[in-house]
């Protein structure tokens, strides 16, 4: 464990490292000095705009994860429980999971318009297919014998569902989940790079638009810290749930 | 010792797997006629692949017969598992998400007891299987034989009749085989549960059982049934009483010609 945690300092000490010959190398014209940029990323913490674009995004994302969830363990719950819809959906999911989103996005726009509901839409699309999938596979996964000591228990499949399948596939229910949310992540500022009227990705375009170096190196690594703080709180829940300490 | 009207009764019992995509349809097993007494400790034995885990498959009731009628005290088991019936499996079946003691205390959970019953229960089966000090651990920190105590007591808890056990202890090494056999056979004179044991290993079967089926190659029927008579006072010192040896040579005189058979050298 301390050792554990010697690698993640390390770790951070050397992205810190590159990031600064990043900025020797390149120049204050493509991106700003890691202290200069949290310098920056301090100021913008305190002005209201900053929460603006923040919330937006929040609103977002959060709207968009609770679908993807929400979807993505229904459907792949129910394919993963029946052969033969489940063997019917596996290439179809696989095929619609690599295609690249980005070419939905004129159709989406042209669904929603400029705003929330097009972003959670992009948001959810990218989610929902990693997160069907690892559900789908985690449940096909169980070990049979979990089966048949439910069957010799005599339990009603509602009862086998609750407290066997959905516990067996759990850990790797949320590893989809976690994927899923970092997708998801990733559709929302997407969606708001290229159009929308507010949020982080939004402020990030208008900083690029008018060549403010330190805004978008200041919230790039917000964003990042952001989506690293989801991710590890979601590896700490999943590794929870494996109980192999 | 053993009455001609069995409380397990197998009758004519048959299973055949439909071949299906070009396959042949496989006779598994049978067909078996026999008779379990009461309290009776049973081990079936055979070469690998002749129908041994079928033929618990079709008495537990996870698998339907093709053929013939198995009765457990007079009520047929026919593709339903009867009230009563407890299965151990070679596969590790603890939920990992779940300590030791929920795991054990999961099948009383199912049936809604109250909470003292269900501690009091737990409690003791714990403390029999010698995992009193391991309740707040998770299988995953136990060892294989650790994990199948688990499974045995989590099964015992719930006070079953018949004991179905499909080889439990085939992935432990043969030290811990030992003594979970010592377990077992403390475990099967405390309960009187009527134990039906399917194992590989022959030293296993002659020294647990009141009696043991041998099965002859696919498709799997008794050639041999052995009794051994040792007294229900037994453990695993029994394999240094001369008995022992020539039971199991009987057994292996028997399985010998028949595993040879099965690959085809003879």
């Amino acid at each position: 464990m301390k050792s554990n945690k010697l690698d993640q300092v390390l770790l951070v000490i050397a992205i810190f490292a590159v990031w600064q010959l990043l900025y020797v190398a390149a120049g204050p014209n493509v991106i700003s000095s890691p202290a200069r940029t949290l310098t920056r990323a301090l100021e913008l913490l305190q002005t209201s705009n900053f929460w603006v674009n923040a919330a937006s995004t929040g609103i977002a994302f959060g709207t968009a994860s609770v679908l993807s969830i929400a979807g993505g363990v229904v459907v792949g719950l129910w394919l993963g429980l029946r052969q033969f819809a489940g063997d019917v959906a596996d290439p179809i999911l696989g095929a619609l999971y690599s295609l690249p989103k980005i070419t939905l996005y004129p159709i989406i726009l042209l669904i929603f318009g400029l705003g929330l509901s097009a972003k959670v839409a992009f948001g959810a699309i990218h989610g929902f297919f990693p997160i069907a999938i690892f559900t789908m596979g985690a449940v096909r996964n169980v070990a049979p014998v979990y089966y048949r000591t439910a069957r010799v228990m005599r339990l009603p499949p509602t009862v086998t569902l609750a407290t066997i399948m959905v516990p067996a596939a759990l850990p790797e229910i949320l590893a989809g989940v976690r994927i899923g949310l970092a997708l998801t992540l990733l559709g929302t500022l997407i969606g708001e790079l290229f159009a929308s009227t507010s949020g982080l990705g939004f402020a990030l375009i208008r900083a690029t638009d008018i060549h403010a170096v330190p805004d978008i190196t200041a919230i790039t690594f917000l964003i990042f810290l952001f989506a690293a703080s989801v991710n590890s709180f979601l590896h700490a829940i999943e590794r929870r749930t494996l109980h192999n300490a | 010792m053993h009455s001609t009207c069995g409380h397990i009764s197998i009758r004519d019992v048959t299973k055949v797997f439909d071949g299906h995509k070009g396959h042949p349809a496989i006779h598994a097993l049978g067909p078996v006629s026999l008779d379990i007494a009461r309290g009776e400790f049973f081990s079936v034995v055979g070469p690998s692949g002749c129908g041994k885990s079928t033929l618990l498959e079709v008495l537990s009731g996870l698998g339907k017969a093709t053929a013939g009628t198995i009765e457990i005290d007079g009520t047929p088991v026919a593709g339903a598992v009867p009230d009563g019936i407890g299965a151990v499996f070679q596969q590790d079946a603890s939920f990992f998400w779940l300590n030791v003691w929920d795991n054990v205390a999961f099948g009383l959970r199912r049936l809604g007891m109250e909470s003292a019953e269900v501690a009091h229960r737990v409690d003791n089966a714990l403390a029999f299987m010698g995992l009193g000090g391991f309740a707040k651990a998770y299988p995953a920190q136990l060892s294989g034989g650790m994990r199948q105590r688990v499974c045995i007591a989590r099964t015992l808890v719930l006070e079953p009749r018949v004991l179905l056990l499909d080889e439990p202890f085939g992935a432990l090494d043969q030290q811990t085989r030992l003594l979970m056999g010592d377990e077992l056979l403390r475990l099967w004179r405390e309960t009187g549960a009527t134990v039906i044991l399917i194992t590989h290993a022959l030293d296993e079967a002659a020294m647990l059982s009141d009696r043991v089926g041998v099965m002859s190659a696919r498709p799997g029927r008794f050639i041999d049934v052995v009794t051994t008579d040792w007294p229900a006072t037994r453990d695993s010192r029994v394999v240094s009483d001369g008995r022992f040896g020539s039971i199991t040579s009987r057994l292996w005189a028997t399985l010998r010609e028949e595993s040879l058979r099965a690959i085809g050298t003879s």
